[in-house]
């Protein structure tokens, strides 16, 4: 447990990925089966324990200590398995021991309901801080540690020195304490064999255009069709057993069961997910913000259901029935595709439509202004390409339609994490609007990124030079109408948003251009971006 | 942090006592009228006892100052020759006579030359402890309990939550970090007296015997903890001219805290950033000051030191000041010991 808690305190206060994913790596490395298995599925969010309720372990503490103590205590920490943990005291004698977490949670798994007061307290007795605290995350299922299922398979592959894609399409036929995944990585067994047939296999990815990356390429040996925002899926349906999948392979099948079953297709495709119509259907797709709100659904809302029906809209196919339709050439698939969607469900599936062109300027001009607005750009396909797992250069490309841009104020800024962290690089910026007494800037977004080093230095100088208040590590800046600072943002749409005080929230908002040469009462009002509502980039 | 407590500090409500006793809280500091004299006055006093050589305990200015001889010393580095008119060594363990008051310096563990003060008149005894910790420090003496009829304790770290772990396993932990992160430099925080010193001498006792790089404020003290004896082995300052690697990859580095929201910090390779200190046990603390490896290294008790030595020295009643007292005064209420909060303005509680 000593170890796991180590790693789980470092992770949260590491903000590099490359760093999190070493120690993750090292851990993996140094740690004996069954813990690491265990480790693992708790970071991946796999794991599944008896949870145990915070009334619980507060009760436990107070076996021990003085009510009005402990809530001097709680209320300095604010975290309440964070509070147990440090103020626990075991009973004199019991020096600290470490119990291997796999031995934790087998113990968990085992132990019946009247056993489990006994257990927690016997656990917290033997552990020193760190691991109590580990620990009671861990059984009251409160393990926010800033790391995705995807940054853990990194680490699995750094440390077997193997390709993601193979541990991605290993991932859901395996379970906790995953033995034979170790034993595969740390190179003592052969890569395991699956039994469940309906296996997520690893999506093609496409790269950016970049400048020059068209010229010599000649537009008639590739098919362009749109990029809908919605999300990359995968649908596999083998031998009766049905999935759904991210891209990175986490499985969705329980948010979409309209999905599931009129999946009545044998084999895996590759398609967006949406919501609202399907062409063929003869409705509208419904907004990428309409989509978020299925997804932050736990539970089944029918009005949801109603309001928002899922599909899929198809873009490619990996296996027709058993056949692994991925070495033949992109033209092959789609026919082999377009005549499973014909079969399928028309409410549920529809097949992504390809745009005819014939230069790229023409290509360009349709990217510009696409005739859907849930339309974020135009993919680029080989005909001849196989499907090959991952983000390659060459076969498929994607070329965006351009982020919306607004001028902004200079708000507040917030030191930067790692080679960031004595810069003032995390900004929060406004534009006008009306308010009680007269014209105010009212926060619309926060970016951290966008900018070059000579604009951070320039940013960075202004923060210091015109702070004007501190909230903790926060500086609010000088923001009036004829002093401040304008930056032009740009962001790939915009969501409508209860939680923001100006009722809109930017996807990936960044700092495109810094602007000196404006004055702050030239920024946008709140008023264009309320226009832009809905609209996708 | 909720820390509404701690937020919602309250204002100088001055503790009714009797005129007549030893020490009473007065708006320059703890007073003793019969010997008419001030521990720790946090403004200019005529005659001024010293507990140690913390900028918020020892301050510039006073006509006459009575501490240990490090502590004078630290305090010349630290403010200059004319720190005050006239100074008077302390020694530990002998009784001195003030204006009639007996008084007594005695080892108190916090930071070199630090001490707690006893005062005596009329056959009852006050220790002050200033600030004070039991854990075994290779940079200064260890604590000495003093038996008294009233101990006044600091408070800092005085809530259960706070049991700091070993600072050996905690220097452990940056050593490890070096290990893991090779190409990294590790930038350390810590305070420029007393916490500086013991990082390295613990680094040191711990084999690392690689050069450790340090920011100019901590310079002129560490080389007078050399002179007393205190091996802090190869020093180097943290500046860029004629070191083979500028940005110090794979090396420690120590500074001030202040130092790392300067333009300071940016010469370091993807630094790691560290802090010893023992709110680094809160991982919302760490996390708001950006750093990526706590090291829980305290130069106070914590709650179990603090309550064992209560019980240990065992005195008819308990002041307490400096921190969290309300959780503290609870506790002697709860073992039947009267005790009461001090109110002392002009602390730093949060320094460590
Ligand atoms: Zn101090
Ligand atoms: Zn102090």
């Amino acid at each position: 447990m000593k170890a796991f808690a180590e790693l789980l305190g470092r992770l949260v206060l590491t903000p590099q990925r490359n760093a999190k994913i070493r120690l993750l790596a090292d851990y993996f490395r140094s740690t004996p089966d069954p813990s690491r298995g265990f480790a693992l599925a708790a970071i991946a969010g796999t794991l599944s324990l008896n949870t145990v309720k915070p009334a619980l372990i507060r009760d436990l503490l107070l076996e021990r200590m003085d009510e009005v103590l402990f809530h001097y205590s709680y209320d300095y920490v604010g975290d309440l398995a964070e509070t147990v943990s440090l103020a626990w005291e075991p009973p004199q004698g019991t020096a600290p021991a470490d119990i291997p977490l796999g031995e934790v949670v087998e113990r968990l798994q085992r132990a019946g309901r009247s056993e489990v007061r006994s257990l927690v307290r016997d656990v917290l007795d033997r552990l020193d801080t760190a691991g109590r605290f580990a620990f009671l995350k861990l059984v009251t299922g409160g393990l926010r540690i800033g790391v995705s299922a995807r940054l853990a398979k990194q680490a699995l592959a750094d440390m077997g020195g193997k390709d993601i894609g193979e541990i991605e399409t290993l991932w859901h036929g395996l379970s906790p304490p995953y033995l034979p995944l170790f034993l595969w990585l740390s190179g003592e067994a052969e890569m395991p064999v699956l039994t469940t047939p309906a296996v997520f296999h690893s999506v093609m990815l496409a790269t950016p255009i970049g400048e020059g990356d068209l010229e010599g390429l000649d537009p008639a040996d590739f098919a362009a069709e749109w990029k809908w925002d919605g999300i990359r899926v995968q649908l596999a349906n083998i031998g009766g057993v049905r999935r759904l999948y991210s891209r990175s392979g986490d499985e969705i099948s329980g948010a979409f069961p309209e999905i599931i079953e009129a999946a009545d297709i044998a084999g895996v495709i590759d398609g967006e997910l949406l919501v609202g119509g399907t062409m063929r259907t003869n409705r509208a797709t419904a907004t990428f913000g309409d989509l978020q709100q299925r997804l932050n659904r736990k539970t089944v809302n029918r009005k949801l259901f109603e309001d928002f029906p899922a599909f899929i809209r198809g873009y490619d196919i990996l296996f027709s029935g058993e056949r692994d339709m991925r070495p033949e050439p992109f033209q092959t698939r789609r026919q082999a595709l377009a005549a499973l969607i014909d079969a399928a469900s028309p409410q549920h599936f529809d097949l992504s439509p390809l745009v005819p062109f014939s230069t790229w300027e023409e290509l360009d001009r349709l990217r510009s202004e696409p005739p859907d607005p849930v339309i974020e750009g135009i993919m680029l396909k080989r005909l001849d390409s196989p499907y090959l797992a991952g983000r390659m250069k060459g076969p498929w490309f994607k070329w965006k339609r351009a982020p919306f841009n607004i001028d902004a104020v200079l708000m507040y800024a917030q030191r930067g994490h790692g080679k960031r962290s004595s810069y003032y690089s995390d900004f929060t910026f406004g534009v006008w609007t009306e308010a009680e007494g007269g014209t105010a800037l009212v926060p619309v977004g926060k970016a951290y990124f966008g900018f070059t080093d000579a604009e951070l230095e320039v940013l960075d100088r202004f923060v210091r030079d015109n702070t004007v208040e501190r909230f903790g590590p926060v500086r609010a800046v000088r923001a009036e109408p004829d002093a401040g600072f304008v930056v032009e943002v740009a962001f790939e749409g915009l969501n409508r948003s209860t939680r923001h005080k100006s009722g809109v929230a930017m996807r990936f908002p960044r700092i495109a251009r810094l602007r000196p040469d404006k004055l702050p009462r030239e920024a946008d009002r709140l008023e264009t971006l309320q226009a832009m509502i809905g609209i996708k980039s | 942090m909720r820390g509404q407590l701690a937020e919602a500090r309250l204002p100088a409500i001055f503790v009714r006592m009797k005129p007549d006793s030893l020490l009473y809280p007065a708006p320059k500091g703890l007073y003793c009228q019969k010997g008419d004299f001030y521990i720790d006055p946090v403004q200019p006093v005529e005659r001024a006892l010293i507990t140690h050589g913390h900028s918020d305990h020892a301050r510039a200015g006073h006509r006459r100052v009575l501490a240990t001889r490090e502590t004078l010393d630290i305090m010349r580095i630290r403010y200059g020759d004319g720190f005050c008119g006239e100074s008077e060594i302390a020694k530990l363990g002998e009784a001195m006579t003030v204006n009639g008051v007996r008084v007594s310096f005695h080892p108190a563990g916090h930071v070199l030359g630090s001490a707690q003060i006893a005062v005596e008149a009329g056959g009852k005894r006050i220790v002050v402890s200033g600030d004070y910790k039991r854990r075994s420090d290779p940079t200064c003496r260890p604590f000495e309990p003093v038996s008294c009829d009233v101990f006044i304790t600091e408070a800092t770290f005085g809530l259960p939550v706070f049991h700091h772990p070993d600072d050996r396993a905690e220097t452990a932990r940056l050593l490890a970090s070096l290990k893991q992160f090779p190409e990294r430099a590790h930038v350390v925080g810590a305070y420029a007296l007393g916490k500086a010193q013991r990082v390295i001498a613990l680094l040191r006792q711990q084999g690392y015997d690689e050069p450790i790089h340090i920011h100019g404020a901590l310079a002129k003290l560490c080389e007078y903890y050399r002179t007393e004896g205190i091996d802090l082995g190869d020093l180097r300052p943290a500046t860029l001219a004629g070191d083979k690697r500028p940005d110090f990859a794979g090396g420690i580095v120590i500074g001030p805290p202040s130092a790392f929201a300067d333009r300071w910090a940016r010469r370091f390779a993807e630094p790691v950033a560290a802090f010893a200190s023992g709110w680094m046990l809160i991982r919302q603390r760490a996390k708001q000051r950006g750093v990526e490896l706590p090291l829980v290294i305290s130069d106070h008790c914590d709650w179990a030191e603090l309550t064992g030595t209560i019980r240990e020295i065992a005195p008819a009643e308990v002041w307490v000041t400096h921190g969290r007292e309300e959780a503290l005064v609870r506790w002697c209420e709860l073992e039947c010991i009267p005790a009461r909060p001090l109110h002392l303005v002009g602390y730093d509680d949060e320094g460590e």
